[in-house]
C-alpha cells in the first residue's frame, strides 16, 4: 500500500525469557485512527516503546513518511513527528499548566506566549485549559489533556494514545474522542491502545491485533461485534461469569458519616461518606482512582483509623479497630497495590500467606509461626485459584500482575470473610483470571458473605454489582440498584464531564 | 556492553558467597595498600589472618579471639532485627557505655559487701540501662518524628561525657592515689565476670552473646514478631496492613538494640576491662554495625562476621607492633571489608548479562 504514514514490518524484541514481539508488522495511514488492541503482556506497550524510541527493536524496520525510521531516542522520535501519551501522567502537581508544558520542551517560548498558545491550541481542539492553574487541582480528565496539549503544541503527524480512557467518565470520553476524531480529520495519525471494545469500535478505523507478541489478525473494528473481537484479543472463546440467584441477609456492614482528612497537600479526602451493605451482597464503588478509593479501603481494612461510630459490624462499632482485629471479626480486605502493599514483594508466598493470615488460620501456636500449615495454606490458594508458579517458595515479585492478585485475592477468600472489601480486583490482569476472580467474588456472595468491590471498570462493576455508587472527590453517592441503570447515569453519578467546557469542538 | 539484569528472586548461593568474596576482594586491595606502604603484602596478611589463629603465640590470641568477638557478636545481633525493620540505631556505643555505667555503679554501691545475687542484679542493672538508653531516640522518633539515627549518635557523645563525669568523679576509686578512674572489678569477687574456661576468653559475654545469635535466630525465622518485623523493613505498607503498629516495633527494636548493647558493656567493665575510665569505650558500638552487615543481618552470619571482625582486630594491632603499619592503614583495611561486602552485594539482587552495545 502506498501512501503509509508508519509502516512497520518484522519488529522483534526479546526480553529473557519472554519474547515481547515477534515479526510484527502493521501500517498506519494518515488521517487514521488506528487501534493495538491486545490483553495485557499481548506486547502492546513494547511496541509503542520501539515506535517512540525508548526500547531499540533486536530485528526489523519502521518506514515513516516513505524514509526509514529507527529513532534511537525519544528526541528523535518527537523531531520526526511522533508523539505520545501515556497511560501515566508525568505531570509536576505543584506546578502551574504552562510550567508543565514548558518543561516537556527542548525551547519552550517565553511564558506569556507559551500561555497563549496552550490557550489558542486547547480552544481550537475543544480542550479547554487554563494554563495558569495548578495542576495538584485538576480532575485526571484534565491532567490528560494537559498531557495531550504538551503533544499537539509539537504539531505530530502520529500521536500514540496509550489506554488513553482508563482515568475518564463516560462523558469525559466522549469529549476526548470528538478531539481524536478533529485531529484525525486534520491529517493526524492516531495509534490508539486500548482493551475496551466498544471504543474500538465507535472511534477506530483499523486495527491490528495482538496476541502473545504476535499480529494474530487485523479487521475493520465496526464490522465485527465486541464479541468477536474479545475472541480474536483473548484466543478462544471465554467464560462468562455466572451469578446465581442471591437472597440478601440481614445488614453486616454500616458506614456513616465517615470523613477522613488528606494525607497529602494534593491527596483526597473522604467526606461523609455513608452506605450500608447486606449479607450476600455486591457493592459495586466506581470512580476513577485517586478519588478517595485507597482511603476508603484503609478505613474500612483498619489501617487508617475513623472517628468514633463511623464504621460498625454487626451491629458493633469497630472504628478504633486495628486490622487484625478486624480480620478476627470477620471483615478483610485486599488493596489495589499488590506489591508492597497487598503482598510483600520479596517474601515467599508462604509467607505471603502468613501475613494476613494468622488471625483467621492456625498458622501460628503461641506467637511462632507453623511453616508448615502456612506452607499448606499457600498451596491452597495455589491451587483453588490456578495460581501459576512454581510453588509456594517463589518469592511473590516473581509473579506476574494477574497471578499475585489471584494468590492476594484467594488469600483472602479462603479465610471465609463475612464481609470482604477489594480495590481494583483485576487492574492489569488478563481477560482469564480477570474473569477467575470476578467469579470467586460472585461465589463468594453466594456463600453470604457481603462484598465491596471498588473498581474503575464500569463493565465489571455492572456485571457482578447488586448495587452500585460513584466514588468522587471523596463523596459517595447514594447507591442504586444496578439492574436498569444506564451508561449515561452512571456517568452522571461520576460527575460527569467534571464541569469541563465544551467549546468549538463540534 | 554489560548490562545489569534483576533476578526475579534474590539469589541465595550469592548471599552466602558475597561475604567471602569481600573478603579476598580485601586482602587484594588491603595488600596493594600495604605494598604501597612500603611493606611486604603477603607478610601483611599473613600477619593480620594467619598469625593470631595458627602463628607462634596463637595460643594467647585465639583467647582474644572470643573476648573481642563477643561483645560485637551481642551488640550486632541486636541491631540486625532494628535493622532488618529499617530502624537504624547507630548509637549502640553510647547504650553500651550506658550499660556499663549502670552495671558498675550498682557493683560500686555494693563495695565490699559479698552476695552471689550481686552478678545477677549488675546484668539487669546493665540491660536496663542501655534499654533506657536506646529508648529515647524511641520515644522522640514516635510522639515528635524525630530521626533516630541522628537522636541516637549524639547520644554517644552524651553517654562519653557522662562516662568522663563518672571516671572523675562519683565512681572514682577513692583508694586510687587520685588517678581518674573506678576500683577494678576484677579484684571484687561477687563483681567480676571472669573467664570460664582458662585460656579460652570465654566469659559470660560470650556466653550471652552465643545466647543471644540463637534466641535472635528463633525470632526472626520462626515467631511472628520476627516475622512483622521483616515485613516492616521490606514494605512498611503492606506492615500496617498486617496489622503491625509501627510505634511499638520502634520502641521493641531500639529497645532490644540498647539492651543488648548495655548488656555488652556490663560484661566488659566487669570482666576484660575491668574498670571504668573514660576511654573505656573502644568502638565496639559502631564496629558492630559493621558486623550486623557483614554477617547479612543474621543471627548466624553475624557470628561468623564478629569472629571475623575480631581477627582483624587482633591482626591489626599485630601487624602495627610488628611491621610498623599505621593505625589508619588498620582502619581503611576495615572499611574496605564493608564497602567490598556491600559492593558485592549487587550480585544477590542483580546478575550481568552481555548484551549487544546500544546506539
Amino acid at each position: 500500500m502506498t501512501g503509509a504514514l508508519l509502516k512497520i514490518e518484522g519488529l522483534t524484541k526479546a526480553y529473557p525469557g519472554v519474547v515481547a514481539n515477534d515479526g510484527v508488522g502493521f501500517e498506519v495511514a494518515p488521517g487514521e485512527v488506528h487501534a493495538l488492541l491486545g490483553e495485557n503482556g499481548a506486547g502492546k506497550s513494547t511496541l509503542v516503546k520501539m515506535i517512540y524510541g525508548l526500547v531499540k527493536p533486536d530485528a526489523g524496520a519502521m518506514t515513516f513518511e516513505g524514509a526509514p525510521y529507527a529513532p534511537a531516542e525519544p528526541r528523535a522520535a518527537r523531531a520526526a513527528g511522533v508523539a505520545m501519551v501515556f497511560q501515566h501522567f508525568s505531570l509536576f502537581e505543584a506546578l502551574t499548566v504552562a510550567e508543565n508544558v514548558a518543561l516537556g520542551m527542548e525551547n519552550p517560548p517565553p511564558m506569556r506566549a507559551l500561555a497563549a498558545r496552550i490557550r489558542e491550541i486547547s480552544n481550537a481542539y475543544g480542550l479547554p485549559l487554563d494554563p495558569a492553574r495548578i495542576v495538584g487541582d485538576l480532575s485526571a480528565g484534565e491532567r490528560q489533556r494537559v498531557e495531550i496539549i504538551r503533544c499537539l503544541l509539537q504539531d505530530p503527524k502520529l500521536l500514540i494514545m496509550d489506554e488513553p480512557t482508563s482515568v475518564l467518565t463516560p462523558q469525559e470520553v466522549e469529549i476526548l474522542f470528538r478531539t481524536l476524531r478533529k485531529l484525525a480529520a486534520e491529517g493526524t495519525a492516531i495509534l490508539y491502545i486500548s482493551h475496551k471494545l466498544e471504543e474500538i469500535r465507535s472511534l477506530c478505523d483499523g486495527a491490528t491485533i495482538l496476541r502473545g507478541g504476535k499480529v494474530v489478525g487485523s479487521c475493520l473494528p465496526r464490522e465485527k461485534s465486541a464479541r468477536e473481537l474479545a475472541e480474536m484479543m483473548v484466543g478462544g472463546e471465554f467464560a462468562a461469569t455466572t451469578r446465581a440467584q442471591r437472597k440478601h441477609g440481614a445488614t453486616i456492614l454500616e458506614v456513616a458519616n465517615l470523613s477522613l482528612a488528606p494525607m497529602s497537600q494534593f491527596g483526597p479526602a473522604l467526606k461523609a461518606v455513608t452506605f450500608s451493605l447486606s449479607a450476600g451482597e455486591v457493592l459495586g464503588i466506581g470512580g476513577v482512582a485517586g478519588n478517595g478509593q485507597e482511603e476508603l479501603l484503609a478505613t474500612l481494612s483498619g489501617e487508617r483509623p475513623s472517628g468514633i461510630g463511623t464504621v460498625s459490624l454487626h451491629g458493633q462499632d469497630i472504628s478504633d479497630l486495628g486490622p487484625n482485629d478486624r480480620r478476627r471479626l470477620g471483615l478483610l480486605a485486599a488493596p489495589e497495590e499488590r506489591l508492597g502493599h497487598a503482598a510483600v514483594p520479596n517474601l515467599s508466598l508462604t509467607e505471603n500467606a502468613i501475613l494476613t493470615g494468622t488471625v483467621r488460620r492456625p498458622l501460628t501456636r503461641n506467637g511462632f509461626l507453623n511453616i508448615g500449615a502456612a506452607k499448606r495454606f499457600a498451596e491452597e490458594i495455589i491451587l483453588g485459584f490456578d495460581v501459576r508458579t512454581p510453588g509456594p517458595q517463589v518469592a511473590a515479585r516473581a509473579l506476574s500482575g494477574g497471578n499475585l492478585q489471584k494468590f492476594v485475592i484467594g488469600r483472602e477468600v479462603l479465610q471465609a470473610p463475612e464481609v470482604l472489601v477489594v480495590n481494583q480486583p483485576t487492574w492489569g490482569v488478563d481477560a482469564a483470571a480477570a474473569a477467575a476472580i470476578r467469579q470467586s467474588l460472585l461465589d463468594l456472595a453466594a456463600k453470604g458473605a457481603a462484598v465491596i468491590v471498588i473498581s474503575q471498570d464500569l463493565d465489571e462493576l455492572m456485571e457482578i454489582s447488586d448495587r452500585f455508587c460513584a466514588l468522587n472527590e471523596g463523596r459517595l453517592s447514594a447507591p442504586r440498584r444496578t439492574e436498569g441503570l444506564s451508561m449515561e447515569e452512571i456517568g452522571l453519578m461520576l460527575g460527569g464531564a467534571h464541569g469541563m467546557q465544551e467549546v468549538a469542538a463540534r | 556492553m554489560i548490562t545489569l539484569v534483576k533476578r526475579p528472586t534474590p539469589s541465595r548461593g550469592w548471599a552466602f558467597a558475597t561475604p567471602v568474596l569481600a573478603v579476598i576482594a580485601t586482602m587484594i586491595a588491603g595488600g596493594a595498600l600495604f605494598a604501597a606502604l612500603g611493606k611486604d603484602p603477603i607478610a601483611a596478611i599473613k600477619v593480620i589472618f594467619w598469625d593470631p589463629l595458627l602463628g607462634p603465640n596463637a595460643a594467647y590470641f585465639r583467647g582474644q579471639l572470643l573476648v573481642k568477638a563477643g561483645p560485637l557478636i551481642l551488640i550486632a545481633s541486636g541491631l540486625a532485627v532494628g535493622f532488618r525493620a529499617g530502624i537504624w540505631n547507630i548509637g549502640a556505643e553510647g547504650q553500651y557505655i550506658m550499660g556499663a555505667l549502670a552495671g558498675a555503679s550498682v557493683a560500686l554501691a555494693a563495695y565490699p559487701a559479698e552476695s552471689h545475687l550481686l552478678f545477677p542484679a549488675m546484668v539487669i542493672a546493665g540491660a536496663l540501662g542501655g534499654w533506657l538508653w536506646g529508648m529515647i531516640p524511641a520515644v522522640l522518633k514516635v510522639f515528635f518524628g524525630t530521626s533516630e539515627i541522628l537522636v541516637s549518635l549524639m547520644l554517644v557523645y552524651v553517654a562519653q561525657n557522662f562516662l568522663a563525669y563518672a571516671a572523675f568523679g562519683p565512681l572514682k576509686n577513692p583508694e586510687g592515689f587520685g588517678f581518674p578512674g573506678s576500683r577494678n572489678l576484677q579484684q571484687y569477687a561477687s563483681a567480676h565476670n571472669p573467664e570460664l574456661i582458662a585460656g579460652t576468653g570465654m566469659h559470660w559475654g560470650v556466653v550471652a552473646a552465643f545466647l543471644a545469635v540463637i534466641a535472635i535466630y528463633v525470632l526472626m525465622q520462626r515467631h511472628i514478631l520476627g516475622f512483622r518485623i521483616r515485613v516492616a523493613g521490606e514494605a512498611p505498607r503492606a506492615a500496617r496492613f498486617a496489622g503491625v503498629l509501627p510505634a511499638r516495633l520502634v520502641m521493641f527494636c531500639l529497645g532490644l538494640s540498647g539492651a543488648l548493647a548495655g548488656l555488652a558493656g556490663l560484661f566488659e567493665v566487669a570482666g576484660p576491662n575491668g574498670q571504668i575510665t573514660d576511654s573505656f569505650n573502644a568502638g565496639y558500638g559502631f564496629t558492630a554495625i559493621i558486623v550486623a552487615f557483614l554477617g547479612r543481618l543474621n543471627a548466624l552470619g553475624i557470628l561468623l562476621a564478629g569472629l571475623l571482625m575480631a581477627l582483624t582486630y587482633i591482626g591489626g594491632d599485630m601487624a602495627q607492633l610488628m611491621l610498623g603499619l599505621p593505625t589508619a592503614a588498620i582502619q581503611v583495611f576495615q572499611g574496605m571489608l564493608l564497602f567490598f561486602l556491600l559492593g558485592f552485594d549487587l550480585l544477590t539482587h542483580y546478575r550481568f548479562r552481555l548484551g549487544r552495545a546500544r546506539a
